[in-house]
């Protein structure tokens, strides 16, 4: 199926969040995800399946100032 | 010491630097850890961007930041519009888990100056959410009495633009917002070396946020000393009550007593 990620478009298995975190070699400790543009909470990655069409972002803390 | 119990409180958390530094534009990790020791900062900014998808070697800013030590405040650089700042905020409390956020909302690529409309809707809006908000501001007294009555924890006026190093280009303004809020005044951004940030606190400023003039300088350890110093000195100066300024000199020997 297809989705959306970082404005960037894939195609992956059916999975959850959690899952494909870990596929990407993401700690999902250290993310923060919007599911189609909704705040997704830590604790909602392992339930949640992707599904056709989503749009994932996945952020993280770089330098800034 | 005349330093101890002088803390800086935002939202009811102490600290005892009024250092803030970011960790933007360091030459690698190491150089900017050094430099965030040598500066005493307890809060340190951070960007919130895209995780790289594709590339996914390259370190990660949080295996080299103690968490227990520092204060994380997430910024918002970059956004344009309350929208995008609200939504980058809303992420950056989810991949934190602190409500602390450095609101900034830019009206302009060149110059780097708050839309100060965007951000006064965009602060409303984190506020009600239970965000702590510390908003980049423009140097101008009536957007800070504005922001602090929506619930801004502090205000942070520029001193000059970002990155530019001019220093504090408008004193007078400073001593206006200081007269005009009670939340903690914090100088984010124009400064560019030492004398810069003492000239701030003499001020009677609560702190200083920098990240360019330190991570910009030849030597940015010795230069975030050299910041963690001066903020320092010049918050005991300002404590401490200078002697007014005259035009004429006077003595410091005594008259009497002299041998002709």
């Amino acid at each position: 199926m297809n989705i959306t990620i970082n404005g960037d478009a894939a195609s992956i298995e059916p999975l959850s969040v959690q899952d494909y975190l870990i596929q990407l070699g993401i700690d999902p400790r250290r993310v923060a995800v919007e599911l189609n543009r909704e705040i997704l909470p830590k604790g909602a990655y392992p339930g949640t399946a992707l599904k056709e069409g989503d749009s994932l972002e996945i952020v993280h803390f770089v330098g800034g100032g | 010491m005349p330093e101890n119990n002088d803390k800086l409180v935002i939202a009811g958390r102490e600290f005892d630097s009024r250092l803030m530094v970011g960790t933007g534009k360091y030459a690698d990790f190491p150089q900017m850890v050094a430099a965030i020791e040598a500066s005493g900062a307890q809060i340190i900014t951070v960007a919130v961007r895209r995780v790289n998808i594709s590339d996914r070697n390259k370190e990660s800013l949080l295996d080299h930041i103690d968490l227990k030590k520092y204060t994380l405040l997430p910024n918002t650089a970059g956004c344009y519009t309350a929208d995008d700042a609200i939504r980058t905020c809303r992420l950056a409390r989810e991949a934190g888990l602190s409500d602390f956020v450095k609101l900034e909302v830019l009206g302009d690529e060149r110059t780097l100056f708050p839309n100060n409309e965007e951000l006064l809707k965009a602060a409303a809006v984190l506020i009600q959410e239970g965000f702590t908000v510390l908003p980049y501001t423009s140097d101008d007294p009536i957007v800070c009495r504005r922001l602090e009555d929506l619930g801004c924890a502090a205000v942070m006026p520029l001193g000059a633009p970002i990155g530019s190093g001019l220093g504090i280009r408008n004193p007078y303004n400073l001593r206006i917002i200081l007269d005009t809020v009670k939340v903690p005044v914090i100088v984010d951004a124009g400064v560019g070396t030492a004398s810069d940030a003492a000239i701030a606190m003499e001020l009677g400023c609560h702190g200083v946020l920098m990240n360019t003039g330190i991570a910009g300088a030849q030597d940015p350890v010795a230069m975030a000393l050299a910041m963690n110093l001066a903020v320092r000195a010049g918050r005991l100066a300002f404590r401490a009550g200078r002697i007014p300024m005259k035009l004429h000199a006077n003595a410091s020997s005594p008259l009497a007593g002299l041998i002709a």
